[in-house]
């Protein structure tokens, strides 16, 4: 990187990152990234999962304190050491999932870590009425002494933007911040930002809403795999540019699929819609209409959110009844509220987060590799270690595990390596359908590749897969067919052919589709 | 992980002395080496020391066999101690003052231990309270039922009569079968049925599926549920096994003492918890076993033998008993790190 260009008549950014470089051991996750956030603008952060947005947003917030490269806070070098040195820089961020203590009253919310005290005693009087002028501050009238969960979460965030406030910020990191909100309170937030934006403040915006880019963004700036791509004035980047920037030209390593040859249908789902959280709640996944083939692979294509991975679970029984609609395995219809009943009946769930919910970590190869068949190699429960390690042996071979002794604890090897005991531990099951949800997520390229090969066997022994992955090229390269999500609704399909990385991206942000004003609700 | 680091290191000692059971295995041969050194004028080196030692430890030991299973599984039970003198007031009254006889005591003893476990078990695994504050209601509980079935007295052979007075009965033959030794008085009965309970709960996590699905939900519930094991149902399972095993140390209680104190077994469920943690299972869960458990009753009976041989008073045995538990979990999270 050249030198920074020497603080001109130009006005002063209120934070400039210049040659920002941030690497997690070996990987590099941002490489010479740039940004600029200007007093009274909406500067939309945007690009695919995995880009670098939080990273950046961390380093910006001090969370994240080991990095190259410069900020400049209003024209002047520091280093955020932490995020509370980053706030008193004027930095705020408002993650996605709150900050807030539930059980703590709106006031000690606000003045958290910092309240007014007299003789070390928290001088409540002062408290509420400071916490009372920055929660006016935003248009809002509340009891400020109420606990911060009795109100709902649109109210939630907007008491933390009043906590930022109240600490001076001038510039708000704001991710995803409308993904718990209705349409009313959406228009309370943009109108809230506008505000803000009159006060000088600077927003730092990330979404993945196409709507609200086009609705609130005055500049826009793109990071696609840790790169810097570009930052433009947001009426001078049309659609079509837009999109290019975030998807690129190359798709990488085309991985060499052989044709497939679909036959009789695996699975079909019809008006498929999954609550999670109730069913007073917004379904995560809605009507879900799909069918896949034996020796198919269908990707699922989707944003955070997009509600992809809940349809999953859902499927496999993982929520329990929490899910309506008609489900048909091979034919016969059913309807599974155990992963056990459906894994029994030949499907299977590889899930996004092998430590979280894959792998029992302190256990072995062999004893997480035979977990859910454990029942085939027993008699009258009683466990035969012989045939468990051959069991495993031959799982563990068909994925290529490399692993010192099978006896190793799993939370001992390598991500691939712990993906592949994941996987073969649904081999064993021999499932006739695969659910993979990020199947490749966070591990080499060689592993990678590895399990592209293994999906195309599989496929080829007439096994249907249907394939979650947020990595574009992996879903254009591997997918037979692909469905496209938007905030738990199918917005597009494609067949191979018809497949572009901007048309899936589009549907991916809820662009350019007539989709039925469904926001009500 | 220092999994990775050990295994790069050459020798078998060290890896072996850096493993949980290398561990609680060097814990027991230091106190028995206290013992070689304070020898009480060579009492330490007389076989009657040993059975003693062994004597005293079993009913803890029976207790901390079901502790393994219920803290495998991330959970705990406090209740062991409460059930022992709910099951040993039970177990009195049947035996002494009904007359039962032992082929009916038992079982139905063993019956209100599955009962009381059962309870703990649905409570935490189907209602999802946290074990801690379902097994410490269940202590309370379980106290109250004994105090409630004993009407506050201790049950002995000592049966008050129509007429206000006393008569005394003979010890049943039950408690006489159990309180007795064996090999020409060198192994006591209860070590026998200790050993025996160890056995069965080591075949049960060791070799049986049931055991492999305890050791996958303390290690990871979620991704054990994922994987179609029957997670609510393992989880009762194991505080029922918990409720049976302090059950049968119940019955030992009674035998020892000839009477059933609804006040007995209280702090027990501490000294078995305090075993089985010795002995290298995390409460964390996931990561243990019954032969860990061993070494830790081996550690915790050997140091209070050799403590009380040595005639170091009560309170020094306590103060010295906490101290070394802190020590032994400190070294266990130091492996951690």
């Amino acid at each position: 990187m050249t030198a920074a260009p020497p603080v001109s008549t130009e006005r002063v950014p209120l934070v400039r990152l210049t040659g920002i470089t941030k690497r997690f051991g070996p990987v590099t996750v941002l490489h010479e990234v740039q940004l600029e956030v200007a007093a009274g603008e909406v500067h939309v952060l945007a690009g695919e999962n995995g880009a670098g947005k939080s990273t950046l947003m961390k380093i910006l917030a001090g969370i994240h304190t080991d990095f190259e490269g410069r900020i400049e806070y209003a024209g002047r070098e520091a280093r955020p050491r932490s995020p509370l040195e980053a706030s008193a820089l004027g930095v705020a961020v408002i993650h996605q999932e709150l900050s807030l203590i539930g059980a703590m009253s709106v006031a000690d919310n606000i003045f958290l870590g910092r309240m007014p005290t007299r003789n070390g005693f928290v001088c409540d009087a002062r408290q509420h009425e400071e916490a009372r002028h920055w929660v006016r501050q935003l248009g809002l009238e509340l009891d400020v002494r109420r606990p911060v969960e009795q109100f709902p979460i649109a109210v939630q965030q907007l008491i933390e933007i009043a906590k930022a406030l109240s600490q001076n910020a001038r510039v708000l990191v704001m991710d995803e911040p409308t993904s718990a909100l209705n349409a009313p309170e959406v228009e309370t937030l943009f109108g809230l930002i506008r505000s803000l934006k009159e006060r000088g403040c600077g927003i730092v915006y990330i979404t993945h809403k196409m709507e609200e880019i086009e609705r609130i963004a005055d500049r826009i700036t793109v990071l696609r795999d840790g790169e810097w791509i570009g930052t433009a004035p947001a009426q001078e980047l049309p659609t079509a540019k837009f999109m290019q920037w975030m998807v690129g030209r190359d798709l990488g390593e085309q991985f060499p699929r052989r044709a497939p040859q679909p036959g009789a249908e695996r699975l079909r789902l019809e008006r498929f819609s999954v609550f999670p959280d109730g069913f007073a709640v917004r379904p995560m996944a809605k009507n879900i209409s799909l069918e896949v083939r034996a020796g198919e692979i269908l990707g699922i294509g989707g944003l955070q959110g997009s509600g992809a991975s809940q349809l999953l679970l859902g499927l496999f029984g993982a929520y329990g009844n929490r899910a309506r609609g008609r489900v048909w395995l091979d034919g016969k219809e059913t309807h599974f509220t155990l992963p056990r009943t459906a894994i029994n009946a030949g499907l299977v769930l590889l899930t996004n987060d092998r430590k979280a919910t894959g792998l029992v970590l302190p256990l072995s190869i062999i004893a997480n590799a035979t977990l859910a068949g454990l029942r085939a190699l027993t008699r009258a429960g009683w466990r035969n270690p012989t045939a468990e390690r051959a069991a495993a042996e031959r799982t563990t071979g068909r994925v290529k595990l490399r692993a010192a002794s099978l006896e190793l604890e799993v939370g001992a090897l390598s991500g691939g390596n712990q993906q592949k005991v994941a996987i073969a531990k649904w081999l064993q099951t021999q499932p006739g359908v695969l659910l993979l949800d990020e199947p490749t997520r966070g591990i080499d390229v060689g592993a990678k590749r590895e399990i592209y090969q293994l999906m195309d066997e599989w496929t080829a022994q007439g096994m249907a897969i249907i394939l979650i992955t947020s990595e574009m090229s992996e879903l254009i390269t591997l997918s037979d067919r692909i469905v496209v999500l938007h905030r738990g609704e199918l917005t597009a399909s494609f067949t191979r052919a018809q497949a572009t990385p901007e048309a899936i991206l589009a549907a991916a942000m809820g662009h350019a589709t007539p989709s039925t004003p469904s926001q009500l609700s | 992980m220092s999994e990775a680091s050990t295994t790069k290191a050459p020798n078998p000692l060290l890896r072996f002395v850096s493993s949980p059971a290398g561990r609680a295995f060097l814990a027991l041969l230091l106190v028995g080496l206290v013992g070689t050194i304070f020898n009480a004028d060579g009492a330490f080196f007389k076989i009657g020391t040993h059975r003693d030692a062994l004597r005293q430890a079993s009913v803890y030991g029976i207790l901390a066999c079901g502790c393994t299973l219920v803290i495998i599984t991330a959970g705990i039970d406090l209740a062991v101690g409460s059930v022992l003198a709910l099951v040993a007031v039970c177990c009195s009254k049947m035996a002494i003052h009904w007359g039962w006889s032992g082929w009916l005591v038992v079982p139905a003893c063993l019956l209100v231990g599955c009962a009381t476990g059962g309870l703990a078990g649905v409570v935490t695994a189907r209602l999802r309270v946290q074990p801690f504050i379902a097994t410490l209601a269940l202590m309370v509980l379980a106290r109250g039922a004994a105090k409630y079935a004993s009407g506050g007295m201790k049950v002995s052979t000592a049966v008050k009569n129509a007429s206000g007075g006393y008569d005394y009965v003979d010890v049943p033959t039950l408690f006489r079968l159990v309180d007795t030794r064996i090999l020409g008085g060198h192994l006591s009965v209860v070590t026998v049925i200790f050993l025996v309970c160890l056995g069965l709960a080591w075949l049960a996590l060791a070799r049986h599926s049931w055991g492999r699905h305890l050791y996958a939900i303390g290690g990871n519930e979620e991704a054990a549920r994922l994987s179609g094991v029957s997670v609510v149902w393992a989880k009762i399972l194991a505080y029922v096994a918990s409720g049976l095993l302090a059950a049968v140390a119940g019955i030992c209680q009674a035998a020892q003492e000839q009477q059933g104190d609804p006040e007995a077994g209280v702090g027990y469920e501490l000294i078995a918890i305090a075993m089985v943690v010795i002995g290298g299972t995390s409460l964390m869960g996931g990561r243990g076993g019954m032969g860990l458990t061993l070494l830790g009753v081996l550690t915790i009976g050997y140091l209070d033998k050799i403590l009380s041989i040595n005639a170091v008073p009560e309170a020094g045995r306590l103060m010295l008993t906490g101290i070394i538990i802190v020590t032994a979990v400190l070294t266990q999270q130091r492996k951690r790190t």
